[in-house]
Parts: C-alpha cells; sequence; structure tokens
C-alpha cells in the first residue's frame, strides 16, 4: 500500500512549507510534492512605491539570510538607471555579502543541519578523554582538554535529565542511522553551544556598516557608512580595526573547528553521497563583482547553467533572456492573463492571487492540480537547483584554484570519487567548501579597502541619479545575488520614477518549486524520489536531505494512508535551531 | 522538576553564585534597574523592598520562582525578531531559555517538532492554563477564510485564539505581530492584522521594531519574572521602559540638530562629520524605540550611528510614511494619524526648523509635493 507522508510545517526562509511524499512497500520515496503554505504579497506591495525604498521592503522577506534581497534590490535599481557605484562601496558590499555567508553557513550547519547526524542523547556516553583526544588530532582549537568536554556533557546530562528544557528533547534519538560514536557526538554538541556563542559576534561588520542585525541599512548608489579617518562618526581606523578582528575570528572558527567537524562526520556517513541530488541542473547568477558591478567576467562565482552534470559544457545564463528565464503556474495558487500553460519572464510577471486548494483546517493538498503559493522557475522549460553545490560546482568548472584543491581534499579526505558530490553529502560538504572560499576572501576585501583608503579613494556613495528628476520615464532593471541558499533575482519595472512591476525569484523558490506546466518536479521534490526509509515513521533520510538544501525548517510529520486516514503520528524533532 | 527555583536550575546548570549575581546585574540592567544606587520596588506580595541593591533585588526574584513557561507562535514572519534574539547580549538567549524560562513550544527552537510540538503545546496549554506567556512573531492574515498562512493545514488565527485562551499575557514581537507590519502595507494584499486587532480580551504587550531589539524583548520578559507583573506600557501597548523617548531624544547626532548643521546626502561633508540626517528622512523624531540608547550589537551601532535614516521602524504603518528618504513625511492616512498622535506633533515642530534648509532642493520640490498628493 503506497503511504503518503505528510510533513507541516516546514517553515522556510520565507515562511512555510509543507512537503506530502508518497512511499511504496520497499519504504522508498516515489513520489514528494513541496508546498508553499505562507504568502505576503510583498511583490504586489511593491507597485507604485520609491525604488529607493525597495530594498527595505524586499529585505524583509527574510530575517534569516537578511541582506541579500537589499542587495539584489539596490543593484536590480542601480542596473536600471545605469550607477555605478564607487569601489570602496563594492569592497564594503563584497565584506557584508562574506560574512552573511559565514554567519549564515555555520548556523545552519550547526543548529539546522548538525543534527541531522548528531545524537545528542549518545553523547551522555561519550569519554569525554576520547572526545579531547579526537578534538586534538582533528584541529589546533584550543578548547579541547578533557576537563572542558566533561563539563559540556555534564551540562547537556542535567538538561536531559531535567526532562523540562528542551531543546533536545523529542527528537529522534537511537534512530538505527544515526552512526556517530558518542565521542564525535559530544563533540559536535560541544561546538553546536560554541558556535551560538560565536554567532553572537559575526554580524558586526553588518552592525558596522549597516547599523544594526538582522535588517541592516543600505542605500542605492554606494553604502550609508562614509569613510573619514579622523571622524568618530565615519568608518576610521577603530572601526577598521573591529572589522579586522571580526574578520580574523570567522576565520579561526571556519579553520578550526566548522571544516574539522565536517571531515569528521562525514566519513561515517558516505551513503549519502550516492543519493539526494535529483535533478542534475545548477544555477548561479554569480557573486563578488570586482570594481565594475555589471562585469560579469570578474565574479568569484561564476555565472553559470550546468546541465545534466555537464562541468566540461558551462553555459552563462542572460537573466534577459525573456525566452528562457520563466516562471510557470500551472500548479501555484496564481493566475495569469494567458493562462496556466503560459510562461512569463520576471519583467512581465504577473502576481494574482488566485487560491484553489483545500479550505482550512485541511490533511491533504489536490497534487493533481494547483498546490503552492511558490512559482515554478525555469531555465530554458528545465528546473534547476541553486545553492552551494551549484557555486562550487560552477567554481570549480572554472578552474578556481582554492576551490579545486579544497574539492579534491575532501573527495580524496573521505575516499570517494567525484560523482559523489552530486548528492546530499556533496551539498553539505559544498557549503563548508565555499564557506572556507569566502571567509578567506574577506582578507583580501579587507586588505583592498585599506589600500583604497590610503590612496585617498574614500568615495562611498554616487548621488548623481539620487533625484528622481534626473531618470528616464521608463527603464528596467534585474538585480543579482547568490545568497547564501542560492541564486536570487529581483526584476524590476520603472515608469514615471515608481515601480511598475516587480518581480523576486528567490533561491527556495527555484529548490522548493511545485511542478510546471509540463509536470516537471522541482529540486526538493526530484531530490527525494529513490530515498530509502530505514524506518518510515521517523523519516530520518528525508529532512537530512531537505535540510541539506538549507531552508529553515521544523517539522511536523504525520502519516495517512492514500485514502487520507491517518494511521500514526510522530516527530522529526531533527530541526534544532534558533533561526 | 516543578517548584524548583531559577537560581537551584541555573545552579544545576553550571552557573556559580558569583555567576548568577553577575546575571542578575545583566538583567537588571537590561530592564533599566539604576545599578548604581538601591532601589525601591514592589515584591511579589506587593510589600515595598527599600534600599535593596538592583542585583540583590533580580536575584532575590529569581531565587524564588519557578521558570516562566513560554508557548512561542509564528505566523506572517521573516523570522527575524527570532534570528535577532538569538543576538541578544545580556540576558543571552542562551542564558533566557537554560535558566529563566522554560520554550514549551518555539516552531524554530524546539528541538520537539511537528506533532510531537503541537502535542507538548496542547499539554502545555493545559498543564500552565492561566501561566504562560503567549508570544507571537509575525502578523495574521484573517481574510478569505485565513488561506494565505496555514500551519499543519489550520489557519494561523485559529492557532492563535486557541493559544490565547489560557495566556496570562502575550507578548507580539515585531512590527507584524504588534501593527501588522509589512504584510499590512498598502494595499494589504492578505488582509494582515496585528495581534491587538484580533485579541481583545487578554493583556498584550507590544514590542514593535523590524526586527525588535532583543535586549527589549528579553528585558520586558525579565521584568515579568522579577516583578510578577508586566512593565508599564504606552498608549500602543509599548513598555515605556523602552519605548518612552524618541530616538531622536536619545540621538549622538542631536547636537548637531541643535545646532542646524544637516547631512544633504550620503557621503557629503556633513555625512562624514555625523551631522543631523533629518534633511534625508530620518524618522528618529517621530519614532519611540530605544536604538539609540541600547544600541544593536551590544552597543556596537546603530542605523543612524551608521550613517543611515531611521525608518521609523517601531511605529504603526511605517511603511507608508510617505518614503524613507522624503524629510518630515509621517504616515497620512486616517488610523495612522490617530495612532501616531503626539509624534506627529514632535514632527512637524521639527519639520519647521528645517524648512529653510529644505528649500534649496527647489529643483525637486515640486516633484515631492506631487508623489505626496498622491498619497505615498
Amino acid at each position: 500500500m503506497a503511504t503518503r507522508i505528510v510533513i507541516d510545517p516546514i517553515t522556510r526562509i520565507e515562511g512555510h512549507l509543507r512537503i506530502e511524499a508518497t512511499v511504496d512497500a520497499s519504504n522508498t520515496i516515489t513520489k514528494a510534492y513541496s508546498s508553499g503554505t505562507m504568502v505576503r504579497g510583498i511583490e504586489k506591495i511593491l507597485k507604485g512605491r520609491d525604488p529607493r525604498d525597495a530594498w527595505a521592503f524586499t529585505q524583509r522577506i527574510c530575517g534569516v539570510c537578511t541582506t541579500v534581497h537589499s542587495f539584489a534590490s539596490i543593484r536590480s535599481v542601480e542596473d536600471a538607471l545605469s550607477i555605478k557605484i564607487p569601489k570602496a562601496a563594492n569592497l564594503i558590499r563584497n565584506l557584508m555579502i562574506a560574512q552573511q555567508y559565514v554567519h549564515d553557513h555555520v548556523m545552519h550547519f550547526y543548529h539546522l543541519h548538525a543534527l541531522d547526524w548528531v545524537d545528542v542523547v549518545s553523547a551522555l556516553q561519550a569519554d569525554p578523554a576520547q572526545t579531547s583526544a579526537i578534538q586534538s588530532k582533528i584541529s589546533s582549537w584550543p578548547k579541547s582538554s578533557p576537563g572542558y568536554f566533561s563539563d559540556v556533557q555534564k551540562k547537556v546530562r542535567t538538561i536531559v535529565d531535567s526532562g523540562q528544557l528542551s531543546i533536545f528533547t523529542n527528537a529522534y534519538w537511537g534512530h538505527p542511522e544515526y552512526k556517530l560514536p558518542p565521542e564525535v557526538n559530544l563533540l559536535a554538541v560541544t561546538h553546536y553551544l560554541e558556535a551560538l556563542d560565536w554567532q553572537k559576534d559575526a554580524t558586526k561588520i553588518h552592525t558596522i556598516f549597516g547599523g544594526k542585525n538582522p535588517h541592516p541599512n543600505f542605500v542605492v548608489g554606494g553604502v550609508p557608512l562614509p569613510i573619514d579617518l579622523n571622524s568618530d562618526s565615519a568608518l576610521n581606523a577603530e572601526r577598521l580595526s573591529l572589522i579586522k578582528d571580526s574578520i580574523d575570528k570567522m576565520i579561526t572558527f571556519v579553520d578550526q573547528v566548522y571544516l574539522p567537524d565536517l571531515l569528521a562526520i562525514a566519513p561515517f556517513y558516505l551513503k549519502y553521497g550516492s543519493f539526494g541530488e535529483g535533478l542534475g541542473n545548477f544555477l548561479t547568477w554569480g557573486e563578488f563583482p570586482g570594481e565594475d558591478n555589471s562585469d560579469v567576467s570578474k565574479f568569484l562565482v561564476p555565472r553559470a547553467v550546468i546541465l545534466n552534470r555537464d562541468l566540461a559544457n558551462v553555459q552563462m545564463p542572460d537573466p534577459r533572456d525573456f525566452a528562457k528565464m520563466q516562471e510557470y503556474v500551472a500548479h501555484s495558487w496564481y493566475g495569469y492573463k494567458g493562462g496556466d500553460q503560459t510562461g512569463l519572464h520576471p519583467w512581465q510577471g504577473e502576481t494574482n492571487f488566485n487560491y484553489t486548494g483545500p479550505k482550512p483546517p485541511y490533511e491533504l493538498l489536490d497534487v493533481e492540480r494547483k498546490y503552492s503559493w511558490l512559482k515554478a522557475p525555469r531555465w530554458a522549460e528545465t528546473p534547476m537547483e541553486v545553492g552551494p553545490l551549484a557555486r562550487v560546482l560552477a567554481m570549480y568548472a572554472r578552474g578556481h584554484k582554492q576551490t579545486r584543491e579544497l574539492v579534491n581534499l575532501v573527495l580524496s579526505t573521505l575516499n570517494v570519487p567525484i560523482t559523489a558530490v552530486f548528492s546530499t553529502l556533496g551539498r553539505t560538504a559544498a557549503r563548508a567548501i565555499e564557506t572556507k572560499v569566502f571567509a578567506d576572501a574577506m582578507r583580501v576585501y579587507y586588505d583592498d579597502l585599506v589600500a583604497e583608503i590610503k590612496a585617498g579613494h574614500t568615495q562611498t556613495f554616487n548621488g548623481n541619479k539620487w533625484e528622481p528628476l534626473t531618470w528616464p520615464r521608463r527603464a528596467q532593471g534585474f538585480g543579482y545575488m547568490e545568497a547564501p541558499r542560492g541564486a536570487l533575482g529581483h526584476w524590476i519595472v520603472i515608469a514615471n520614477r515608481k515601480i511598475k512591476n516587480y518581480q523576486i525569484v528567490v533561491p527556495t523558490t527555484w529548490n522548493a518549486s511545485p511542478r510546471d506546466h509540463k509536470g516537471q518536479a522541482g529540486a526538493y521534490e526530484a531530490s527525494l524520489v529513490g530515498t530509502p526509509l530505514a524506518k518510515p515513521e521517523w523519516p530520518l533520510e528525508v529532512l537530512r536531505t531537505i535540510h541539506s538544501f538549507d531552508p529553515c525548517m521544523a517539522c511536523a510529520i504525520h502519516m495517512v494512508d492514500t485514502e487520507g486516514k491517518e494511521v500514526g503520528e510522530t516527530a522529526t524533532g531533527l530541526s534544532v535551531s534558533f533561526r | 522538576m516543578a517548584g524548583k527555583s531559577i537560581y537551584e536550575e541555573m545552579k544545576e546548570n553550571g552557573f556559580t553564585r558569583r555567576g548568577f549575581i553577575k546575571f542578575c546585574s545583566a538583567v537588571a540592567g537590561a530592564i533599566g534597574l539604576n545599578l548604581g544606587s538601591p532601589t525601591a520596588a514592589k515584591s511579589e506580595s506587593g510589600k515595598v523592598v527599600r534600599g535593596l541593591h538592583p542585583a540583590n533585588l533580580v536575584s532575590r526574584a529569581l531565587s524564588s520562582k519557578p521558570r516562566l513557561p513560554v508557548i512561542w507562535l509564528e505566523f506572517q514572519d521573516c523570522c527575524g525578531c527570532s534570528e535577532a534574539l538569538t543576538r541578544s547580549q545580556s540576558p543571552t538567549l542562551v542564558d533566557l531559555v537554560l535558566s529563566q524560562i522554560t520554550v514549551e513550544y518555539h516552531e524554530t527552537l524546539s528541538a520537539a517538532a511537528g506533532f510531537q510540538a503541537e502535542d507538548a503545546k496542547t499539554a502545555a496549554m493545559k498543564k500552565y492554563a492561566g501561566q504562560y506567556v503567549l508570544v507571537v512573531e509575525g502578523s495574521i492574515p484573517p481574510k478569505d477564510g485565513g488561506v494565505y498562512c496555514t500551519i499543519g493545514g489550520k489557519s494561523s488565527l485559529s492557532l492563535l485564539k486557541e493559544a490565547a485562551a489560557g495566556a496570562a499575557a502575550i507578548i507580539a514581537t515585531g512590527n507584524c505581530a504588534a501593527f501588522g507590519g509589512i504584510p499590512k502595507a498598502k494595499p494589504n494584499p492578505t488582509g494582515a492584522v496585528g495581534v491587538m486587532d484580533v485579541i481583545r480580551d487578554k493583556p498584550v504587550v507590544n514590542i514593535p521594531g523590524c526586527p525588535a531589539i532583543p535586549e527589549a524583548f528579553t528585558g520586558t520578559v525579565a521584568h515579568f519574572l522579577v516583578f510578577g507583573s508586566l512593565p508599564e506600557l504606552d498608549h500602543l501597548h509599548r513598555p515605556k521602559l523602552f519605548y518612552g523617548n524618541t530616538i531622536h531624544d536619545r540621538c549622538l547626532r542631536r547636537p548637531f540638530y541643535e545646532a542646524g548643521k544637516y547631512a544633504a546626502s550620503f557621503d557629503d561633508e556633513g555625512a562624514r562629520a555625523g551631522w543631523c540626517l533629518n534633511k534625508l528622512g530620518c524618522k528618529g523624531p517621530i519614532t519611540y524605540n530605544a536604538c539609540a540608547s541600547l544600541k544593536w550589537g551590544g552597543g556596537l551601532s546603530f542605523p543612524i550611528q551608521s550613517g543611515h535614516p531611521c525608518l521609523g521602524c517601531s511605529e504603526p504603518n511605517f511603511w507608508d510614511g510617505g518614503g524613507f528618504y522624503q524629510g518630515q513625511s509621517a504616515p497620512l492616512d486616517r488610523p495612522a494619524l490617530l495612532t501616531m498622535g503626539a509624534a506627529l506633533a514632535a514632527g512637524a515642530v521639527i519639520g519647521a526648523g528645517v524648512a529653510g534648509a529644505n528649500t534649496v532642493q527647489k529643483k525637486s520640490a515640486r516633484r515631492k509635493q506631487e508623489s505626496k498628493n498622491k498619497g505615498g
């Protein structure tokens, strides 16, 4: 009997996500459906507003990967109005973007993803002396004494014993798919707590340049904070040294904790190097521009399309291509004037609500019809995966030296072939690899910024097009951003100095998209097919793969048979997170 | 574990007495008790406690109370207020969660998720009926049967009402839960509202901001823990200890405002020298919040210090205030006028102050007026 598993809510970056999956008699997933169940209509809210304000509105799409929509937004306006930002402003933006990656990826690994692989309760059985030996072997991180790990173990024991706290209770502890020895579990739990403390101070660059985090402030044409070494109200030597210190601490944590932990945990889960990828098609818009924001050839992360895992034939996608960049609504709760079979380029995009789903409260969605608040973006009518794996593949294919070295290091350490990157494990490893690349890049951007200041190039804002009277009557622009979760694009149409149309295609829209007009599954939906479940009432494997994409999620699972009758209820407890 | 005091719990979690007192000082600081001098306050029994050092006062309160049960619901939110909370410097989230409160349900904070968490929520609502604090993050869209935000197939309004019924108090954190926030911005496509708009029979404390300042949230909770009551609120249900003054009242650029020195553009001479951002559209004069005093990131900075005008994010309808770079604009629609009351009057006075300076921008003045008339 085919069994339908429902996972709801899976909260994602913009809100709430639901997954329904069908499992066959051998407990393997045969079909999966991904549904967004919350909508705010921010694209509708933006119409008629001042394009210079749009960054603040779009930023509120997500408070976890905060900043990413602001970047895409100000770039879309700058593209539309042909505004070139000063070099120092670009370096400051690159620093902010890189910090976002490091902070977000570390938090994802420890607070969202780690407990998919780490059994907290098992850590209570660990011998702290052995954990200490492992720690000393894998890195030079100073917090490594047996007494230290013993203290953490006691803390965890108190929490678990009390039964009152909490964040560690009611999960899948003891699931047969947890494979780590107790000592490694204790190591990871310890770093879970350390990372939570570390991350508080890993947002300093945002706070200095944007005034706060989450949701720092931005400005079209540059950055808000001026540079003046003789002012207490601008970027000066004191602020610069705070930034340098913050960069050093971030790099140390990545080098001595995050990467060694990944390499210590992965060998126990090599099975996940063979499934969980799904589409084999990858897309990036590119990131970390050089001096000229629009010169794609100088990006650190290339703008790339990879089809069928073919790294030898990487194409450069053009986001302005009306025929190839399109969104579909055949299975989405929207209506297009031209009908459900039509695809629309975002500059022509429409956001017309058309809810045809069941009336709440409901048990199951009708997946044969419309079933999600997400549209289905497609590149040349093909579903694409976006995110760390796409970026690392793009950098690898282009021959980026450090990326190649890191990929080869991971492959040789784990003794797996290159094909293993196309998997759940590959996606999780790619996230760590790019964190290292971008963390190191921060040093370069910092040094370049200091060099610019020394040379007297301290301009941070280009106000030539600030006044709306200087704008053309009609303009349209594209704003790119490689958000931590993947390729993000904002398409803006400005008419009579106001926003005429604004369309946003976020990473999770690509990855969590429902089926399209041709019935093609999105990345989450495809990645789950073929996943074997050891204990289907505790579908840990589903969460490992879905979490490897990094949606912000907490899941509810209950199983119902195909008639819609409930046969049991379980909880996942996998998404212990503070997001 | 029922009956154990917070101090006992903290001791078990590895806190020393010294660490505990240090923590109490942090709590006292966060809730605005003056650390330098003894204070007078009402104890739990209503007796006035005189001459007690604030840290001791906090310490006494925490030593005798069991932990506060909390249920946290997320609706039309961006998770930014939860995310901000992880950056709370004192008390830190870890301190709070490990020692002061017991989070019975949080969609993304508790390990127990999904149906087990739903069960835990139901159980907690029964066990702690009339005692728990309900925290809400995000707005609620009741329009069209609630289809714009469902969780587990249920509408957000039904989930809110269910949880509100047994709550001792409700904290609406962030502008969305407090006032409807960005989903409510015109044309409010999903019919979003704040908690106060649909729950009228319970005390609701608003901690607005986009996101809320984490210490304003933890400080309000600490106040509840220490004094067993909610702090005094203003007419918009905001705790006066964090929302009693405007950003402008405490702004470090205020002396330049008084001297009539304004930055006219980003990165001009005035901007570099730290002059007032009023002409760039700063909403500090009409915004009641603690950014300028508490600051962000452990006192590191706040938006105006970092060179950007205040957006006014702790005020109702700030998204519809006529443009973030439009000097002195304030929400023009009727409900906003009513709610902003005195704040708007303050803005008008300042508007007169800079009127002269603004005339230099004659070129764009007409355009601005047009856009204002449009109802921007």
